[in-house]
């Protein structure tokens, strides 16, 4: 029975990873034949962007079971220190592959630090109380970042929370952090190719993670974290696992989004709650817990918005529509049954056969 | 089978919607194309025996700003300028004798959107992009049309980065350094105040761009700032500490580089405190008496450099305010006249270079970037406009103060 | 003396947060769900005056019925359409998310209905200011009125909630819909009164900010609901006494950041103060604490 369930997620994990792969062949082959407009061309490296986010926070939402409602402030940590990296070292570092490698690490590195700091006090609340907390702690990066000011001149870096007057440069000084006027300029590294190679290593370290012993114990947490407590699992350690797993690579998701915009700026458009909100909205929509549906969620709901743009003036009343449409559908109770007889883990291993 | 029906459900989900998707896009993009068609031909008809316009060739410009979310009152002006610049423009034989085509996308004030809006736009054709609106966006979308060298001018991103190193990208509005500095020595010039508070949006690009340039400026300036406080674009509904500390401090005058939202709650809460200082804006304030049932007395003696009043007095200004009005039932504020500059500016060029729309994108950008160098045009935001090799405007800010609710010019 | 200044603005902004906390705190209380569209029906709340008041002309007494009644309907409709299909779903997640498909919606029929221009509202409060200490001191009549109807309207949630029959059904409801049913309680009717309350105190709101702060956009309900969340999860979410004291200390907790610390970062220092006082009690300041059952 083991080795049958294993091999259901080894090839569970080979049609996850199959359906990138045929996307990604089938939307180079249509770049090369030249018949892809320039807004979907446009769109790729965004959609990667939010297939890792939301990935990487249904490893919280839909693994660990815990509500976070501050993924795009970590989103944020990545892309600032990420694109302050690239910024620094344009002229170091000429080989944009590396640096951009490297500027990855950086902003993976940066966020699940911070994730780890962040999680360390506030993983011991439940529930309301941590959506609250982790909401808290999303608009406090972006306010920060907000009021944000390093420059470089001769002298080395200087840094100032006031305004940029006040950072003392010199005269060959350069602003590369100018409060809310961010970083601009950021090398344009980014490309779908990465981008998808960035998806796949997602998927894999977050595959690996759930049918691993230590996803095992994440997964029991969930389920039922007095039961799992008393055989003996380290509740703190799991979920700062997951946490700041998860928050590295939203890390990743901002490296690859501010490389790909030469105006990187915190609003509370790209970085605020409303972002954490619609990251949740691609891991609920599809399916809490079931990583392709996410990645699918994910990339419909990014290209709802786009595509509705004929519409004019009545393009995000449709799109609020649907959207509540797709989450009745998706919800209605009919499936309730189903969702309680069948495990997660058990579905996704059934749906090969379809 | 269970299982089955979930996960085609699921699936089934996805692709109804996709095709509701493609479905709702197809129909609107010929909506779209129907009724510019439809604008054609009825311009057409207007300027018969044009054999030119015959030929069904036109340029097609196209604008990106937000027409949804907490900007869009920004966006929607400029999408209403520049439609009624290119009707007016259409109605009188088009440039050069081509009819204009337009297309105005959302961009939700958003970077990585404002990017998609730009790439519809070039789906769609575009040759000449008069956007866009914020500066944060018209920065992200200048590193683009610089990549592809499509001529774009700005009606109000203000950032010094929109042009810095495009040399394809121009500006209508001032710089925000140059309103800073300009608002400083207009203060300092004119002995306005010895005192000076100042409250602005630490969140936002244009707000804390004058902002810094102000302040450095007033530093060598006669009079001495004793507060400076910020707000942010999440804590912009209560201003009482700021106008507190500007109180306290002193201040004679209070310097606004902010948009005129936030400042007609500024002025309101200000007033209900009694507390009554000279207020001084930038352009950003334009517009505020035009708030739907501000108390204008509110606004009394509020001084601001703006190079657009909508009550203006001479015949190009009456015209603008009076067609606007009746096509979008509103009055237009600064963006709206930018925008509607901005159009009549890409005509001046093209006339200039003799372009054509069957030139491509790239020899249409670089033939009106030899005609920018070269025009002159009179508009309702500035005479005599001129452009520097940088992209950035010559014209002469105005500087106007509202009395008995109207904008009057100070000599 | 600008101290004491400084504490009045922080409870008038305080007073605003926590009239809108209670709506929030109300119907979380008895249907465990963040109503996210919370903020928006205030709006359309404050619009509905608007519409009424400055551009019909009629009195504002009127003007506030006909909000506190359309507000009632459209919070009615938005439960029964929106969220009771859901209600049963195997995540209360499902339920949050459609309550952001909604604030959407209802954001954006705004845009299309009133347009992007920001409205002045005009205040329908006619009290006039106290002003103590040779006017150093003012204390505005949206204040007054706001803090005696949010006394009187906990009081009447309070004693609402604790002695009718229709009350005592809905903590029936909080505490188990399922035994609640057994009991007889039509569970579908107490959450639609629960919603139908909780979008009435939403209009009553709407005036009293909109009053407070006379700018009127169709963004205008967002921010401050999710501040107005933060101070019913301050106060022990659920709570009704706790969303007042919530909403007063958010607001003396913003005003004194802005005024002594920095207004850059007052944002940041709420919410780091929100973060400590959660950690210190993990729900809220009055919140009860949840027995865990194995």
């Amino acid at each position: 029975m083991k080795k049958l369930n294993l091999s259901k997620n080894v090839k569970d994990n080979i049609i996850t990873y199959g359906i990138v792969i045929v996307a990604y062949l089938i939307i180079q082959a249509l770049i090369s034949a030249g018949s892809l407009s320039s807004l979907i061309q446009g769109l790729l490296v965004p959609l990667c962007v939010y297939v890792i986010l939301a990935v990487s926070l249904n490893l919280t939402v839909g693994i660990l079971g815990e509500l976070s409602l501050g993924h795009a402030g970590f989103m944020c940590v990545g892309a600032f220190t990420g694109a302050f990296f690239s910024r620094c070292m344009e002229d170091v570092i000429t080989i944009a592959p590396v640096r951009f490698i490297l500027a990855l690490i950086i902003g993976a590195v940066c966020a699940g630090v911070i994730g780890f700091l962040i999680g360390m006090p506030v993983l011991r609340l439940r529930g309301d109380y941590l959506a609250i907390v982790t909401l808290a702690f999303g608009e406090i990066i972006k306010n920060v970042v907000n009021v944000l000011y390093i420059g470089k001149d001769s002298k080395g870096f200087h840094f100032s929370m006031k305004d940029s007057i006040s950072l003392g440069l010199e005269t060959d000084g350069d602003v590369i952090i100018n409060g809310a006027q961010g970083i601009t300029g950021t090398p344009k590294d980014s490309n779908f190719t990465i981008g998808v190679i960035l998806i796949i290593i997602t998927l894999f370290i977050v595959l690996n993670l759930i049918h691993s012993r230590d996803g095992r114990a994440i997964m029991s947490i969930r389920d039922n974290l007095i039961a799992a407590e008393s055989i003996g699992i380290n509740i703190t350690r799991y979920k700062l696992m997951a946490f700041s797993i998860s928050a590295a690579l939203a890390g990743v998701a901002g490296v690859l989004y501010s490389h790909n915009l030469n105006s990187l700026m915190a609003t509370p458009k790209n970085f605020g709650y409303n972002m954490s909100i619609m990251i949740l909205v691609f891991v609920v929509l599809g399916g809490i817990g079931n990583i392709r549906g996410s990645m699918i969620a994910a990339v419909v709901l990014t290209l709802l918005p786009e595509l509705l743009r004929g519409l004019n003036n009545y393009r995000m009343l449709i799109y609020a529509i649907v959207l509540i449409v797709m989450m009745l559908f998706n919800w209605s109770p009919k499936l309730i049954e189903l969702r309680k007889r069948f495990s997660i883990k058990r579905m996704i291993g059934k749906s090969k056969e379809v | 089978m269970k299982k089955f029906k979930k996960v085609t459900s699921l699936l089934l989900v996805a692709v109804m919607t996709m095709a509701m998707l493609a479905g709702c896009g197809g129909s609107g993009e010929k909506a779209g194309e129907s009724t510019s068609e439809a604008v054609s031909e009825s311009s057409n008809s207007a300027t018969e025996g044009n054999a030119s316009a015959a030929a069904g060739e036109t340029f097609k410009i196209g604008a990106i700003g937000p027409a949804t979310g907490g900007a869009a009152v920004y966006g929607l002006a400029v999408k209403n300028g520049a439609d009624l610049a290119i009707k007016e423009i259409n109605a009188a034989g088009g440039i050069n004798g081509y009819q204009v085509e337009y297309n105005f996308q959302d961009d939700e004030c958003d970077n990585e959107k404002s990017v998609n809006a730009y790439n519809t736009l070039k789906d769609w054709g575009m040759q000449m992009l008069v956007g866009t609106t914020t500066s944060g966006c018209c920065i992200a979308v200048a590193a683009e049309s610089s990549n592809d060298n499509m001529f774009q001018i700005t009606p109000s991103g203000s950032s010094v980065d929109c042009i810095k190193g495009n040399d394809n990208v121009y500006q209508v509005c001032f710089t925000d350094p140059n309103q800073g500095i300009a608002a400083a020595q207009y203060i300092g010039g004119n002995a306005v105040a010895s005192k000076v508070a100042v409250i602005y949006d630490s969140s936002d690009v244009y707000s804390s761009g004058i902002y810094e340039k102000f302040a450095a400026e007033a530093a060598n300036q006669s009079f001495e700032i004793v507060s400076a406080e910020a707000f942010t674009a999440d804590n912009k509904t209560d201003f009482s500490v700021q106008l507190q500390k500007a109180k306290d401090a002193g201040a004679e005058l209070v310097f606004l580089p902010i948009y005129y939202t936030e400042a007609s709650l500024i002025l309101t809460q200000a007033n209900s405190m009694g507390f009554t200082p000279k207020f001084f804006g930038c352009d950003g304030l334009d517009g505020i008496l035009n708030v739907e049932n501000f108390d204008a007395s509110l606004a009394e003696g509020v001084m601001l450099l703006t190079p657009f009043a909508a009550d203006a007095q001479d015949d190009a200004t009456k015209s603008f305010v009076s067609a606007y009005e009746a096509a979008y039932g509103e009055t237009p504020n600064q963006f709206a006249a930018d925008a509607y500059d901005a159009v009549y500016i890409v005509k001046a060029a093209v006339e200039k270079s003799g372009a054509t729309p069957a030139d491509s994108i790239f020899d249409i950008c670089d033939k009106l970037k030899t005609a920018m160098a070269d025009i002159s045009v009179d508009g309702l935001t500035g005479e005599a406009m001129s452009w520097d090799e940088d992209g950035a405007v010559n014209k002469a800010p105005k500087a106007m103060q509202i009395v008995n609710g109207n904008y009057s010019l100070i000599q | 003396m600008s101290f004491i200044s400084y504490l009045i603005n922080g409870i008038s902004l305080g007073s605003v947060y926590a009239i809108i906390a209670l709506g929030y705190t109300m119907v979380y209380g008895i249907a465990k769900m963040l109503n996210f569209a919370h903020g928006d029906v205030i709006m359309v709340g404050g619009f509905t005056i608007f519409f009424a008041v400055s551009m019909q002309g009629l009195p504002p007494a009127l003007g506030i019925l006909l909000a506190i009644i359309l507000c009632t309907v459209l919070g009615i409709t938005i439960e029964y359409i929106a969220y009771r299909p859901l209600r049963q779903a195997a995540s209360s997640l499902a339920v949050l998310i459609t309550a952001i498909g909604v604030s959407y919606l209802l954001q954006n029929l705004a845009l299309l209905i009133f347009g992007a221009n920001t409205k002045a509202f005009t205040s329908v409060v006619n009290v006039p200011a106290i002003k103590l200490a040779d006017g150093q001191i003012n204390i505005s009549g949206e204040t007054i009125v706001t803090i005696i109807s949010c006394i009187v309207i906990m009081i009447g949630l309070t004693l609402f909630v604790n002695k009718t029959k229709a009350g005592q059904a809905m903590l029936a409801v909080s505490e188990d819909k399922g035994a609640a049913q057994l009991m007889g309680i039509n569970v579908n009717a107490t959450i639609s009164l629960t919603f139908a309350i909780g979008s009435a105190l939403a209009a009553i709101a709407g005036m009293l900010l909109c009053s407070a702060y006379p700018s009127l956009t169709p963004y205008t309900g967002s921010m401050p609901g999710i501040k107005a969340f933060v101070a019913a999860v301050f106060g022990g979410i659920g709570s009704i006494p706790g969303a007042l004291i919530g909403g007063i200390v958010l607001g003396i907790i913003e005003i004194l950041s802005k005024a002594y610390i920095s207004s850059q970062m007052a944002d940041a220092i709420v919410f780091m103060v929100l973060i400590i006082v959660l950690l210190v009690k993990p729900t809220g300041i009055l919140g009860k604490k949840i027995q865990e059952k194995v």
